[in-house]
């Protein structure tokens, strides 16, 4: 029994905390001793809990090649993520993983133009991949990133769009929110359509991330201008427990999200039964 | 073949529970059998199987995983596994041994599930054939012989003898350690019994139940399926089908404070429960025929689709005589075959 299980979670200290929207803050994770918990790839998961209240799978919003800490942006919307917000700094928290499948950042989407689109809290896992692509610059061709919000306060990790996404030569960060609003003088409109005004290269390989709606138009406008569904990724999100594919919880069709996925390319989505 | 006189069998057991913990199918007050663990003047029953499967001895319905001390920011987290006692399982039917081997796929899969595994490698599972299938019983449609049972040691019984075949080495282990026990014996007597259980078999209601048709290649064609409004219309979703069910093993994982700091446990959980898939955004399964679909389609497809066509069901029947109201996998199979 000297085996370790992938149930029993290691300790990480919230070693800094940032409120980027109303409802979205994010935590830096450190192990006790300093530096990573664990390693990980650019779309993979993490089991975060407060012990008596409860666990969930969250991903992690940093790249990998960040060496010192990983970074979790969580929306506060029920009840472990309200305890979640309310901890401070230097509180610890419990975490396991990586779970899951990551973005093929060394395959696939190696050489390719890239286009993310984001919308709310849906840019944590694709920032991972951005800062990824970022740091491993050479590896990669166009980089385009098309994000959008409810107003300009929604907006997560907006002091790093500005001044770092948007002042990097290589990429192209298109930002828009979904109603005028004083102090901004960006677009104005929801992402699908604005995706569909911004006409993308069909070349381009597409990561997409947000509220359901939103990935649905988005990718019927996609189809619009040429785009192939197997060009197209996306990352998921079900109830978990265990996080290995054992629990049930996840399982859709003969897939379990938690170790088949997160991430899934839209032809393979299209195989699985709709219930997500 | 090895045996013992059935009159004799208490020997045997006491030899057994002297070393090990020995868990038999016994009789409860209200004539319905339980596997308890074994003390001097317990009967082995003599009903065809038990009302809970036998999965518990290796995924109990509850169990503790860690827990943690908890002090102002500070978190500690204790390991408080423990290495399981070696344990014997005797009498268990063909349809729950098999049932072991298909919770094996899920558990024993990389990352190992080291509190089941720890029990699996401490437990010998010694089977019993069965000689007087029901009309509730199936296990033929999935491949299993209740004449020969799998199990580390197989049992049969003529009415006169128990007769041992081990099957592993952990059964050979048995056999040695109660061959004083045993006499060598010829097995005239048992073949009569073989062949007449395999009669009985072949006059099952349920004999001719087929999966011929069920498997992982036709998914969607299942899953939109126009039967599974009718077939769910009156599931109460009270999860008893999961719950006696020896394959189901989905399970929850919870906490609960305890005198000084937090436990962690996880216990067996329902697909046919409201709130499985219940997240703070919403649920993707909001009515009872996607709960209801989901429990079938992971045993009659999804599973077959990940394992080289092996069922999520080992046929013991449960579920048939426990639903209450009377929906079971079988009518499922019959109203839903997609040709």
């Amino acid at each position: 029994m000297n085996s370790n299980d992938t149930l029993i979670p290691y300790v990480g200290v919230v070693t800094d905390i940032r409120i980027d929207t109303p409802d979205v803050k994010t935590f830096r994770v450190e192990a006790p001793e300093g530096g990573k918990v664990f390693e990980h790839m650019p779309g993979q998961c993490a089991m975060l809990s407060i012990p008596g209240v409860g666990e969930a799978m969250f991903s992690i919003t940093s790249s990998p090649t960040n060496k010192e800490f990983m970074e979790f942006s969580i929306k506060k919307c029920g009840c472990l993520t309200e305890w979640l917000h309310a901890m401070e700094v230097g509180q610890m928290i419990t975490i396991r993983g990586p779970y899951g499948n990551a973005f093929p950042v060394e395959t696939e989407l190696k050489g390719k133009d890239l286009l993310f689109i984001a919308g709310g809290i849906g840019l944590a896992p694709l920032r991972s991949v951005i800062n990824y692509v970022r740091d491993n610059r050479a590896n990669y061709g166009d980089v385009q990133i098309v994000y959008g919000s409810r107003s300009k306060d929604d907006l997560v990790d907006y002091k790093e769009i500005i001044d770092e996404w948007m002042t990097d030569e290589g990429i192209e960060v298109n930002l828009t929110i979904d109603n005028a609003q004083e102090g901004w003088d960006g677009h104005v409109g929801f992402v699908p359509n604005y995706v569909k005004e911004l006409d993308p290269s069909i070349n381009k390989t597409v990561l997409i991330c947000g509220p359901p709606i939103m990935i649905k138009f988005t990718l019927a406008g996609l189809k619009e201008l040429g785009f192939k569904e197997t060009q197209v990724y996306t990352t998921m999100e079900l109830r978990m427990k265990c996080g290995v594919g054992k629990c049930g919880r996840c399982n859709i069709g003969n897939k379990y999200v938690c170790k088949d996925g997160p991430v899934f390319r839209f032809d393979q989505l299209d195989e699985l039964p709709d219930e997500y | 073949m090895l045996r013992i006189s059935i009159d004799k069998i208490d020997s045997l057991f006491a030899a057994i529970s002297e070393k090990q913990a020995l868990y038999i199918p016994a009789d409860r007050a209200d004539g319905a059998a339980e596997y308890k663990k074994y003390e001097a003047g317990m009967k082995l029953s003599e009903k065809l199987n038990t009302v809970r499967s036998a999965k518990d001895f290796f995924f109990p319905q509850t169990e503790n995983l860690v827990e943690f001390k908890m002090e102002g920011k500070k978190i500690e987290v204790k390991d408080i596994r423990q290495e399981s006692e070696d344990f014997v399982i005797f009498g268990v039917r063909a349809c729950d041994a098999r049932s072991f081997t298909i919770l094996d796929k899920v558990y024993l899969v990389e990352p190992v599930d080291s509190y089941y595994k720890n029990r699996r490698d401490h437990g010998t599972v010694v089977t019993m054939a069965c000689t007087r299938p029901s009309e509730t019983c199936f296990c033929q449609a999935f491949g299993i012989d209740p004449t020969a049972p799998e199990g580390d040691c197989a049992v049969w019984s003529d009415g006169s003898y128990y007769y041992f075949k081990a099957n592993t080495e952990k059964g050979q282990a048995f056999v040695d350690s109660v061959s004083s026990l045993l006499e060598d014996g010829d097995t005239a007597e048992l073949d009569k019994t073989v062949a007449k259980t395999k009669e009985i078999m072949g006059r099952l209601p349920l004999a001719k139940l087929s999966t011929e048709n069920f498997g992982g290649d036709k998914l969607n064609e299942y899953f939109n399926s126009d039967k599974w409004g009718e077939l769910s219309e009156s599931c109460l979703g009270c999860g008893t089908c999961t719950f006696v069910c020896p394959t189901c093993q989905c399970y929850d994982i919870k906490d609960f404070k305890t005198s000084d700091g937090i436990r962690r446990f996880r216990c067996w959980d329902s697909c046919m429960y409201s709130d499985f898939t219940k997240m703070a955004h919403g649920n993707p399964r909001l009515t009872q025929l996607e709960r209801f679909r989901q429990r079938f389609m992971h045993k009659l497809v999804y599973f077959p689709a990940n394992n080289n066509g092996e069922f999520g069901c080992v046929g013991c029947g449960r579920c048939l005589s426990k639903c209450p109201i009377s929906m079971n996998i079988v009518k499922v199979m019959k109203a839903l075959e997609v040709k």
